[in-house]
């Protein structure tokens, strides 16, 4: 009966990206162009990194980057339905669980982040830069997908405003984005910082995704990190979903 | 079996008492007026009633469910149209509708059925595939009904349905609710506006600081007061008197008034004569 409440809060959330995919690929596109441009070709041209070019390096870290940037989206979407549109209160309305409510959003928010990592994946290669686009890829990306889709919903459950959300964009998304093994190697840093970020999940995910194009096996602690921060993120979300009642 | 009970609802905002003590019990099939200035409690009471609000203490049953112990089944008893226009504008008027009737578990067929039924029952069947966005307020309003009766509730929740609409827009409103309550359906209704309860209500309560003060038929409420007013103008402010007949009003206006107006008793001079104010929004 649960399947009913997921499809429908999924179906929405993917009519709307369906009328808005026109605008939203080239939106999906120009900042990875920018990156590859900026550090592939100016930047990084001449500099290989553990035995690849600078190129086949920055395309998994690209993708990890997306796939969280894009999966955290639907938190804005979230944000739209509640603060400007109310659509929020249909659902809670509804004969519909919390559960369900959060597994139909974190899907959607997968579908989109699968759907821009599409998007760096043609470009790559028309950027001439080849990766092992395999299953083992397609699970890493949509676990990280599924970890960051998780979050967002939990936090747009929490945020009272749209200058809230932008704040968490700002001060928890943009650095991961640049500091999660997205643009260079985590090793190249100092010790204690790399220790740090090892505790992100961004940087996990970039570790599985480029491992994953390069052809090497995945280290086991990137998926049992990153399964363990989805689990958790998604259990806080559901809970979180009670919480946004008066 | 009642549509509609509550059972010493109580509601607390930050140490302000939003519900106090609400007893209450709507029958099948009525239509049940909810009037009160803003901030007495009237969207307070729908939204707990619908699960968008935690009720603070006491229990609500809709036909017979409670709606924190049976919340699921609770919720498929009714259908909610909110104060606040809450469509999809992006979607159109039939994907509106289909995504209710998923929501609600309601098969492919079935909704596309439904979908024609509702949409030509408030006058938008020409309408199916316009984005929501490109309707008109009184359209958008219509659709939010069509959407609350998709899957034939029992019970309909209007939260202030003819809010800042046009006098035309709102009569064709009223009909339509008057046409649901004659199929059967129980409709609970909160407005501000004193004439829209007059029209619509087979019984109002009158809400004032979150409390009912008063729960009788539009007509009681009238007849006690009397059956002709005289508004009488002098240079700072407006008098009402009250009288039994038309003669003995006109008689005494004769005898003492120059600037007048003489008019039938409306529910206004109930809730006025109860409350002390006028039915509408507060001033601050």
């Amino acid at each position: 009966m649960m399947i009913h409440g997921i499809s429908a809060v999924y179906m929405r959330e993917i009519l709307i990206l369906s009328k808005r995919l026109t605008r939203q690929i080239p939106s999906w596109s120009i900042s990875p162009l920018l990156y590859l441009v900026a550090f592939g070709y100016a930047a990084g041209h001449a500099s290989p990194v553990a035995g690849h070019t600078y190129m086949q390096f920055l395309i998994p870290g690209l993708i990890a980057m997306t796939s969280m940037t894009q999966a955290f989206a639907i938190a804005s979407e979230i944000n739209i339905t509640r603060f400007y549109w109310h659509i929020f209160e249909e659902f809670q309305a509804a004969p519909v669980s919390d559960f369900a409510y959060v597994a139909g959003e974190v899907l959607a928010g997968m579908t989109r982040a699968f759907l821009a990592v599409i998007v760096i994946m043609i470009l790559g290669i028309l950027f001439g830069v080849h990766e092992h686009y395999n299953c083992v890829f397609v699970a890493a990306v949509l676990l990280n997908s599924f970890v960051f889709a998780s979050l967002a919903v939990g936090l747009a459950m929490l945020v009272k405003s749209h200058a809230d959300q932008a704040m968490l964009n700002s001060f928890v998304i943009t650095p991961m984005a640049f500091l999660g093994g997205t643009f260079f190697p985590v090793d190249r840093l100092p010790e204690w910082a790399g220790r740090i970020l090892s505790l992100l999940p961004l940087t996990h995910a970039s570790t599985a995704i480029r491992a994953a194009c390069f052809g090497n096996n995945v280290p086991v602690v990137s998926w049992l990190v990153l399964g363990a921060a989805g689990s958790v993120f998604f259990v806080i979300s559901v809970f979180c979903v009670e919480k946004a009642k008066d | 079996m009642q549509a509609i009970v509550l059972e010493n609802l109580e509601k607390t905002y930050k140490n302000i008492k939003a519900l106090d003590s609400i007893n209450l019990e709507v029958n099948q099939g009525e239509l049940f007026a909810y009037l009160g200035p803003n901030g007495a409690g009237k969207t307070t009471t729908i939204r707990i009633l619908t699960g968008l609000t935690r009720p603070g203490s006491g229990r609500c049953f809709i036909n017979g469910f409670d709606i924190k112990k049976n919340t699921g089944e609770a919720r498929r008893q009714y259908g909610l149209v909110p104060q606040a226009v809450n469509l999809d504008q992006e979607l159109t008027v039939a994907e509106n509708l289909m995504i209710h009737g998923l929501l609600f578990r309601m098969k492919f067929r079935e909704i596309r059925a439904r979908t024609r039924e509702v949409l030509g029952y408030v006058g938008l069947e020409d309408y199916i595939k316009a984005p929501a966005k490109t309707l008109s307020g009184g359209m958008k309003r219509r659709l939010m009904i069509a959407r609350a009766l998709m899957h034939s509730p029992g019970v309909l929740f209007l939260d202030e349905p003819t809010a800042g609409l046009d006098p035309g827009i709102r009569r064709r409103i009223w009909t339509l609710i008057k046409k649901i309550q004659a199929r059967g359906t129980t409709v609970f209704l909160t407005t501000h506006y004193i004439e829209e309860a007059e029209f619509l209500a087979d019984r109002v309560a009158f809400l004032d600081k979150g409390r009912i003060v008063a729960l009788d038929t539009p007509e009681n409420f009238m007849s006690a007061v009397g059956a002709w007013a005289i508004d009488r103008f002098t240079d700072d402010r407006m008098q009402t008197l009250y009288f039994r007949d038309r003669e003995q009003a006109r008689a005494f206006n004769i005898e003492n008034f120059t600037h007048y107006t003489l008019r039938r008793v409306n529910l206004e001079d109930a809730f006025l004569s109860l409350t002390g104010r006028k039915p509408g929004p507060e001033e601050h």
